[in-house]
């Protein structure tokens, strides 16, 4: 896995500080995702993964620091300009258009990749029509990629939650995205889903080069499948490095067997 | 055909066009409730507000007539006052719903009441409050060819008014069903933080809603403002499209229109021929009676999407 590790820096992280009143979510947090690389995002409950995540999708606007992606650095966008400029997420808790069937989800993650105009989408004619099929060729493509053709037509709400799972993945793969942000993606699954996911996480990243930084509470995933670990503890990073640098990592071991800390 | 049975005929059809117009309102809720989940009060106003715009850029003594001592032509008169419901729509966005993202239904919801009586109270100061009659060409007056051939009375305003509705529903529900656009609105009504994180801009979406919003309310306002001239009361008509969203489904265009035509229908006929044992007035109450018993047994209303929820 080393060699995919030689990339240029796709994303950094410059002592990014959150906070929401008087809880501090983040404070100077910093690290960086090569390109091409799967880089997770570890730490003890509310150790302010989520938020980091959020900060980097522009959901949040950290206080302090600046994020660097495709060499731009920003201190706060708004979350559809982060999309458009290639970055895709999933949610911890899923969030689905849960009225919508499967492939109509996926399809709202080519939204950034179609550009004609109102009045041709009204008309429904012409070269508005011409992109919707090509855009729906590349969906197709995706559903056949997470093995979910089942399912196509079925309103997502009705669902099993690791096939929700999966849609959701779908609909952030529809983007093409340079740099997937994937919050928990196993959370609440069996062995079964789990491995099934765990393959289409490695999938992604070898078969399309996609960058993937994501949070899970699985260490056994995390360690198998990652490259980096930033390990964060109360909104600070507390350790970074390779799987094995950070199980031998002595602030580590402590955060999760819950040392006193003084 | 027997005296008894064209009457019928005549009171099914006076029905069915007075259900095109309540679908007419009805379709302009639909619209901003599938895109934002917001029932939106201020729809009534929104269509007089239209039509009030409307006589002012067209009609001798409105107000450009006043200011500058010519009219707009018809074609050019709409086209102004498409702009004028985009500006309306932009202006929404940014004073009301931008600072609103995130909230609960019923705090949108309440906002479009207060929407409806500004609006209203604007439209006022601006336009004035007499009954302006509307006039744009639209044919009046009784079918001669219907009536000599088969002594069937239906106005002409009324079978254009359907026409027109037909062709509304059907280009909203292409452009719902099968555009980036449409799926994109569809995707806000769903979830705000989802529908950024695939790249869907709010505050465009919005905007986009409330002109198409304003757009329908025009037709209706020109519809309404030919048949019985522009007046206040107008914004009443609104609570009248309450019933039929109930029956069609609030997330349903084609929901809007039948539900309207049983709503038309059904009043009418009610009206004359279960009026004269109970008193009459059964139009007035004829469509809440109805809604309220859908909502027991079919609340999500005729076409409205599954109400789906997991414990």
């Amino acid at each position: 896995m080393s060699e995919r590790r030689n990339g240029e820096v796709l994303l950094s992280v410059d002592k990014i500080s959150l906070a929401f009143g008087g809880v501090r979510a983040l404070e100077g947090v910093s690290f960086d995702v090569l390109e091409g690389e799967i880089r997770a995002i570890i730490g003890p409950n509310g150790a302010g993964k989520s938020s980091m995540l959020n900060v980097i999708n522009g959901f949040y606007h950290p206080q302090e620091g600046s994020i660097t992606f495709k060499g731009k650095t920003r201190k706060q966008m708004r979350p559809h300009f982060v999309a458009s400029s290639g970055v895709a997420r999933t949610f911890q808790n899923i969030a689905l258009f849960k009225g919508m069937s499967t492939l109509d989800n996926i399809m709202t993650g080519r939204n950034t990749k179609m550009k004609r105009g109102i009045l041709w989408q009204a008309l429904h004619y012409g070269p508005a029509r011409n992109e919707e099929i090509e855009n729906r060729g590349h969906v197709e493509k995706v559903i056949d990629f997470l093995e979910i053709q089942s399912i196509r037509k079925t309103p997502v709400g009705r669902l099993p939650y690791g096939m929700q799972k999966r849609v959701e993945l779908g609909r952030a793969l529809a983007a093409e995205p340079e740099l997937l942000l994937l919050d928990e993606p196993m959370a609440g699954m069996n062995v079964e889903e789990k491995e099934d996911m765990c393959r289409f996480v490695l999938d992604v990243n070898e078969e399309f080069g996609t960058t993937i930084a994501l949070i899970e509470h699985d260490m056994g995933v995390v360690m198998d499948i990652s490259d980096r670990v930033v390990v964060l503890d109360y909104g600070k990073k507390i350790a970074d490095g390779t799987p094995d640098e950070v199980r031998a990592n002595q602030d580590v071991v402590d955060a999760y067997l819950g040392v006193a800390h003084d | 055909m027997s005296g008894e049975a064209l009457f019928f005929l005549e009171v099914v059809i006076s029905g069915l066009m007075a259900g095109v117009m309540y679908a007419l309102v009805a379709l302009g809720f639909v619209l901003i409730f599938k895109a934002s989940g917001v029932l939106n009060f201020a729809q009534g106003v929104l269509a007089l507000f239209a039509a009030l715009a409307l006589y002012d850029f067209i009609a001798p003594g409105g107000w450009v007539d006043d200011l500058f001592g010519f009219t707009f032509p018809i074609w050019a008169g709409i086209i102004l006052t498409v702009g004028v419901m985009i500006i309306v729509a932009w202006l929404i966005e940014r004073l009301v719903l931008q600072h609103l993202v995130q909230q609960e239904p019923i705090i949108l919801f309440m906002s479009t009441i207060g929407l409806a009586y500004i609006l209203e109270g604007v439209g006022d100061m601006l336009f004035g409050s007499d009954v302006k009659p509307l006039d744009i060409g639209i044919p009046q007056g009784a079918s001669d060819w219907l009536l000599d051939n088969y002594g069937l009375y239906v106005e002409k305003l009324e079978v254009f008014a359907a026409l027109t509705a037909a062709i509304l529903v059907i280009v909203l529900a292409v452009f719902f069903q099968k555009t980036r656009i449409g799926r994109a609105l569809r995707a806000v009504a769903d979830d705000h933080q989802a529908a950024l994180s695939v790249g869907v801009s709010l505050r465009t979406i919005w905007v986009i809603v409330w002109s198409v919003a304003g757009m329908v309310a025009l037709v209706a306002g020109i519809m309404w403002g030919s048949k019985s001239g522009i007046q206040f009361s107008l914004s009443l008509i609104a609570l009248k499209a309450l019933p039929v969203l109930i029956l069609g489904g609030f997330t349903s265009v084609p929901g809007a229109i039948i539900g309207g035509l049983i709503i038309g229908v059904g009043e009418k006929v009610a009206e004359v021929y279960l009026g004269p044992y109970v008193g009459g007035a059964i139009e007035n109450w004829f469509a809440y009676v109805l809604a309220l018993v859908f909502l027991f047994f079919r609340p999500q209303g005729l076409f409205g999407e599954r109400i789906i929820e997991r414990v």
